[in-house]
């Protein structure tokens, strides 16, 4: 190696240096180029049909609350019917339309999920709208929110993580919990790990962001992996009530419990043996 | 059986009574018990004799369940599962469950088929003592006070009493050494100037840059975490019982609100950096933690009473049996970016004590 450099350094004055110097330049400014350059025409294309056929969408089912350019609607009175979704990102638009919670059926303390209006392809045109209105959050990727194989001491720091940010409204048991004025946390069985992981990226209705920066898609993935664990834990025994803490099972003690048991102390009393 | 015999003894006393109210011609005599009737089981003995079968052999199902939780106490795999239900569980429940039950079933079968039934009325006595109680305890008082002297020699008197009162010194004393007295620890955490805000679990420090709008961070003091970013020489992180206890008073919650929602006390309006606020975590009402913010009314809400914080208008309790708005940390930016405080909490974080002062803490 360093007879080589030290050969090369000794001609380094010869006549053809420059050319050959400037011959191995454009070579690798060309291929840098090729292969960082914009994408072909024909995907760029591609793009345009689809954030065209997602604008037609928009404009149709979406721009009578978020305007016709998705700026938002404020009412005479100061009430935001629709809030402005430029900057919301692909990621906002594919948690509120495949979970059927956009658009809404009326309106109301919160978006209710139910069955997707939309249909894969549409909430893709959509999405692609929406995003090239302004930067924001991408739809994650499958390795993003993949959380299968995840070792046992990373669901155990997923636990930590959700116990510390996630159950003041989810509930320990990820079955949800009542908000102020009629809102409500969902429960998360059942839900998709990219709904869970867009949720907590974009933060949904009252839900607040956890930004992949301070919430790094590491921790997602944990978080995910151990809701999915909860999920997977069988019943240890007993009426669950639908795990919903103190509120459920005293309600259940006080009206079933208590109500059992004066029942049968009056029936005890009342049921006489005595010959009439 | 003994029926008869029952019925009889319970008439007379009311009688004489309500009869006997003077000038009121209406007052109605005493009814009495209705007649007492026999039972199936006090005729036939061949009832009773089913009855006593019946009951003894509830009475033996519940020791064989008795047995029978034992038996699945040891014989049953926790990891055997039945209807998707732990099968231990399930079985251990059921057994101890009908145990119990068919021993009060029982116990109530006995009850009402076999036992003696009549009826009886029990008398309540008068809560005062005797008089002759009452005189004798008076006499033997008085008696004991003269012979005793105390009225005729008040130099003994007084100083029994002195004596008496100086064995609270040593109490006192004692328990002033169960430990130091607490001085302004309940008033300080451990969050001093430069010390920065970094996530709780993680431990990873956090740029303002990197807070987006609607953002909430659960957040400790550095000094409570190891992590990269440690001077292996600088001070020494807390740990144990120590770290825990820290932690319970500086924990803190950091949000991002659009800065023209926000509308900063006089003096506090450098205390955020771009609509970044840090507030204690710790609710003033009796110190749960609170994370339950709602992101588009800046609502902080405590789970454990419904005490209602606004973060966008310094903490200010809005609902609730809270008194004191949530504390406040001035924020800060250190060279590389990263949040830090300005300082401690300038009031004391979470629920009133004795010592604290009504208005003088507000630190506006």
């Amino acid at each position: 190696m360093r007879l080589l450099s030290a050969r090369l350094s000794a001609r380094r004055r010869h006549p053809l240096a420059g050319v050959v110097v400037l011959l191995l330049g454009l070579l690798v400014a060309g291929g840098v180029y090729t292969s960082v350059a914009p994408k072909p025409a024909e995907a760029n294309a591609q793009q345009q049909d689809l954030i065209e056929e997602g604008r037609k969408l928009f404009l149709v089912g979406c721009a009578s609350c978020h305007g016709k350019n998705a700026e938002g609607i404020e009412t005479a009175r100061g009430n935001i019917l629709g809030p402005p979704l430029i900057g919301v990102g692909a990621a906002a638009v594919d948690f509120q339309v495949s979970t059927g919670r956009m658009p809404m059926a009326q309106t109301g303390a919160q978006a209710p999920r139910k069955q997707p209006v939309y249909s894969e392809e549409q909430v893709q045109a959509l999405a692609a709208y929406v995003a090239s209105l302004g930067p924001g959050p991408a739809i994650p990727s499958e390795e993003d929110y993949a959380y299968e194989g995840l070792s046992e001491e990373e669901i155990v720091r997923g636990g930590e993580l959700w116990r510390t940010n996630c159950t003041a409204c989810h509930n320990f048991n990820a079955s949800g919990g009542a908000l102020p004025n009629g809102k409500y946390a969902p429960t998360l069985v059942g839900v998709e790990p990219v709904h869970m992981y867009e949720a907590m990226l974009t933060g949904p209705q009252q839900m607040p962001v956890f930004s992949d920066e301070v919430m790094t898609p590491e921790d997602k993935r944990a978080v995910i992996a151990y809701v999915k664990a909860l999920e997977e834990d069988p019943n240890p025994g007993g009426l669950a009530l639908g795990s919903l803490g103190p509120v459920s099972e005293g309600l259940f003690g006080w009206i079933v419990g208590i109500g059992v048991l004066v029942v049968a102390a009056v029936w005890i009393a009342v049921n006489g043996v005595r010959q009439k | 059986m003994s029926e008869d015999k029952g019925a009889g003894e319970i008439q007379p006393r009311y009688g004489e009574q309500s009869g006997g109210v003077p000038g009121n011609p209406e007052a109605m005599d005493n009814p009495g018990l209705p007649e007492h009737l026999p039972r199936p089981t006090d005729v036939d003995p061949r009832l009773a004799q089913r009855a006593e079968r019946q009951i003894a052999t509830l009475f033996g199902l519940a020791a064989l369940l008795s047995i029978a939780f034992c038996v699945a106490y040891f014989a049953i795999d926790e990891h055997v599962f039945f209807l998707g239900t732990r099968a231990s569980n399930l079985a251990l429940g059921l057994s101890l469950g009908l145990a119990l039950l068919f021993i009060g079933i029982g116990a109530i079968q006995w009850a009402k088929k076999l036992m003696v039934d009549h009826e009886i009325t029990e008398e309540r006595h008068p809560a005062v003592s005797s008089e002759e109680d009452r005189s004798a305890a008076l006499t033997a008082f008085a008696s004991g006070a003269k012979e005793s002297d105390i009225g005729r020699r008040p130099l003994i008197r007084n100083s029994l009493i002195g004596a008496l009162g100086a064995l609270g010194l040593p109490a006192i004393v004692a328990l002033r050494d169960l430990g130091e007295l607490p001085g302004d620890k309940p008033s300080r955490t451990v969050w001093t100037r430069g010390m920065r805000v970094v996530n709780d679990v993680t431990g990873a420090p956090i740029r303002a840059a990197d807070m987006q709008l609607g953002q909430l961070v659960n957040a400790e003091p550095d000094i409570l975490v190891e992590n990269e970013e440690d001077d292996p020489e600088g001070e020494e992180n807390l740990e144990g019982h120590e770290m825990l206890n820290a932690k319970a008073k500086a924990a803190v919650i950091l949000v991002r609100i659009d800065p023209k929602d926000i509308t900063p006390y006089p003096g506090r309006k450098n205390w955020g950096i771009d609509g970044v606020l840090c507030y204690s975590k710790i609710c003033t009402h009796v110190g749960c933690p609170i994370s339950l913010y709602e992101q588009t009314t800046h609502h902080l809400l405590c789970p454990c009473h419904q005490s209602t914080f606004d973060l966008a208008d310094n903490g200010e309790v809005i609902f609730g049996p809270a008194a004191r708005t949530l504390p406040q940390l001035p924020l800060g930016v250190d060279d590389e970016g990263y949040l830090i405080a300005m300082s401690d909490f300038q009031e004391p974080v979470g629920p009133s004590f004795w010592e604290r002062g009504g208005e003088e803490d507000r630190s506006v």
